[in-house]
């Protein structure tokens, strides 16, 4: 027996399960875009209609727009307090026990249910809640403040509370893996701590950061559960879009919808891609 | 030991207000749950009992809670077996380099940053059109496993990246043959890594919702009935509910990270000592 045919031996269980229920889905997808569909029904057809129909749309640019937008204002805030978070712990922590502990400490809520972490932020953000009645204790407002639940503000907050541990990992998994010779080095021939860091810490936690930045950007452009929740179906992304359709049964459409999503994010992360090898980093 | 600078303090801070970012809601819809009879959603507390959780245990107008907890746990163990499983052998195959391999690397990375709608759609779109029911141990089964076989799939290259292969040569040298040493040799000493894989295996699964929201059809799993009831239910009935899976969940990990913990102190005592003393 050759070395591939037990290779693939062993690779065909995950070979055909990904076959099944992610390249297929993918194709059918593809197909059902050009379908078209009455109120009740679907029917194969090929037509550009749907996609005529979303490059048409101004609110459809609008809705990619914000989906953008809540991408970058995630990405950022995760990257920040994320990098803190895992320099502390691997340059901070001196003890590898109490590295591990902490960390895990980071991970555990990433087992847990998100749903249920988001529900978790309504006693903090309405209209009676934590955050408005100690503001009015401390005599900072008058008024409960309305934007704090069921807005963007509580849309990118769910966000951030949910991804930062996807950027953690990875850039505390990169940060571990430093020579702390070379930290030695660098001060030794005069560099601050300031100096250091940027010159020496972050372009070695370059990978970390890139596959933080997949898993963030990827989530947050993929979601249509956290906005449809956290913004009281004020706010729209392009997952909400696709699941609007859905439940209209509007197949087709939400089809070209997602063709479209899931290209913009390939082309995201093919670039992303371009600057690390995962399979080199773990 | 040196003395600590003063940006320690600052950066010990920070993770002490991040910690307490992560977990601080959580704990407050777990004191929320013990709400009196006549509370709401928010402080302050209108006396303390346990009444939403026995409201949780009878009969419920909302729906079939304990169907689905039952539901999420069989499939999380479906999950979690199929998981362990699968992603062993695509470790081992992948360390052959066989030809594709790249092909099926992208395919794995692509399934785990794929928006889950799309899998719920695509999914939901091919069983209809098959003429095949949606089920959560079927469809919900497959579309699940696309979420959780990436994660076991990078926690094994993590494992082999760092495998030491001379405990192959050594155990081929004395004549083990390609399933003794497989069994014997490399199953043995990265089990505690499995147990991890196993864990989010089953951790996935059981909170698992985008992939499962149109793949599971008419019996929900647990997080679908949850997010059922966000929007019909106003009282902190929800918040039990909430607090009694978190504590399940919970359980789960304390109990896979105790049992990777007791693995590692048994190694530690009944490993041998050879070259120890050189």
């Amino acid at each position: 027996m050759t070395r591939n045919f037990i290779g693939w031996l062993q690779a065909a269980p995950l070979a055909l399960i990904l076959l099944g229920f992610l390249v297929a889905p993918i194709i059918m997808i593809v197909i059902v875009s050009f379908w078209g569909a009455t109120e009740y029904s679907i029917y194969p057809d090929f037509q550009f209609d749907n996609y005529a129909f979303l490059f048409g749309s101004k609110v459809v640019w609008k809705v990619f727009f914000a989906t953008f937008k809540y991408a970058a204002i995630v990405w950022v805030l995760t990257l920040t307090i994320g990098f803190t978070v895992a320099y502390f712990l691997a340059f901070h922590v001196r003890s590898l026990t109490w590295q591990i502990a902490l960390f895990l400490v980071c991970t555990i809520p990433f087992w847990t249910s998100n749903i249920i972490r988001m529900i978790s932020w309504i006693p903090f953000l309405g209209r009676n809640g934590i955050a408005n009645q100690t503001l009015i204790s401390w005599g900072v407002i008058d008024q409960p403040l309305e934007w704090l639940l069921y807005s963007d503000f509580a849309v990118i907050l769910a966000f951030v509370h949910l991804y930062t541990l996807f950027m953690v990992v990875p850039i505390f998994n990169t940060m571990m893996r430093i020579d702390h010779s070379l930290l030695e080095a660098a001060r030794d021939a005069g560099a601050s701590g300031f100096q250091t860091l940027v010159n020496v810490i972050i372009p070695l936690t370059k990978p970390g950061i890139m596959i933080g930045t997949i898993f963030v950007v990827t989530l947050v452009m993929g979601d249509f559960i956290t906005v449809r929740f956290m913004s009281g179906s004020q706010s729209a992304n392009v997952g909400r879009l696709i699941s609007n359709d859905i439940g209209l049964l509007q197949y087709p459409s939400a089809a070209a919808t997602a063709v479209v999503l899931l290209c913009t994010v390939l082309i995201v992360i093919g670039i992303m891609l371009r600057f690390v090898n995962i399979r080199k980093e773990l | 030991m040196e003395k600590r600078p003063t940006s320690f303090y600052f950066l010990a801070a920070f993770f002490a207000l991040f910690v307490l970012f992560l977990y601080g809601p959580t704990v407050t819809i777990g004191i929320l749950s013990f709400q009196g009879r006549e509370g709401g959603l928010t402080f302050p507390m209108n006396g303390v009992s346990t009444y939403w959780f026995r409201d949780l245990f009878q009969e419920q107008a909302v729906g079939d809670i304990w169907g689905a907890f039952r539901r999420s746990l069989v499939l999380g163990l479906m999950v979690m077996v199929t998981t362990v499983v699968v992603s062993v052998m695509a470790g081992l195959a992948f360390r052959k380099n066989f030809k594709g391999s790249g092909i099926l690397f992208y395919a794995a990375i692509t399934s785990l940053v794929i928006p889950s709608i799309l899998i719920s759609l695509g999914v939901g779109l091919i069983f209809n059109q098959l003429g095949l029911k949606v089920h959560w141990a079927t469809s919900g089964f497959g579309s699940q496993l696309t979420w959780t076989l990436p994660f076991g799939l990078l926690i094994m290259f993590a494992v082999f990246n760092r495998f030491d292969k001379s405990y192959e040569e050594a155990a081929r040298d004395q004549g083990a043959t390609a399933w003794q040493t497989i069994r014997f040799v490399v199953l043995p000493i990265i089990a505690p890594s499995l147990i991890g894989v196993a864990l989010f295996g089953f951790t996935l699964s059981y909170d698992e919702f985008a992939r499962t929201l149109l793949t599971a059809g008419s019996y929900n799993t647990l997080p679908l009935e949850v997010f059922g009831m966000t929007t019909n239910v106003t009282t902190p009935v929800i918040y039990a509910l909430g607090t009694l899976t978190t504590a399940f969940s919970l359980l789960i990990i304390i109990a896979f990270l105790l049992s990777v913990w007791v693995m590692n102190r048994r190694r530690a005592r009944l490993g041998s000592d050879a070259g120890k003393a050189l």
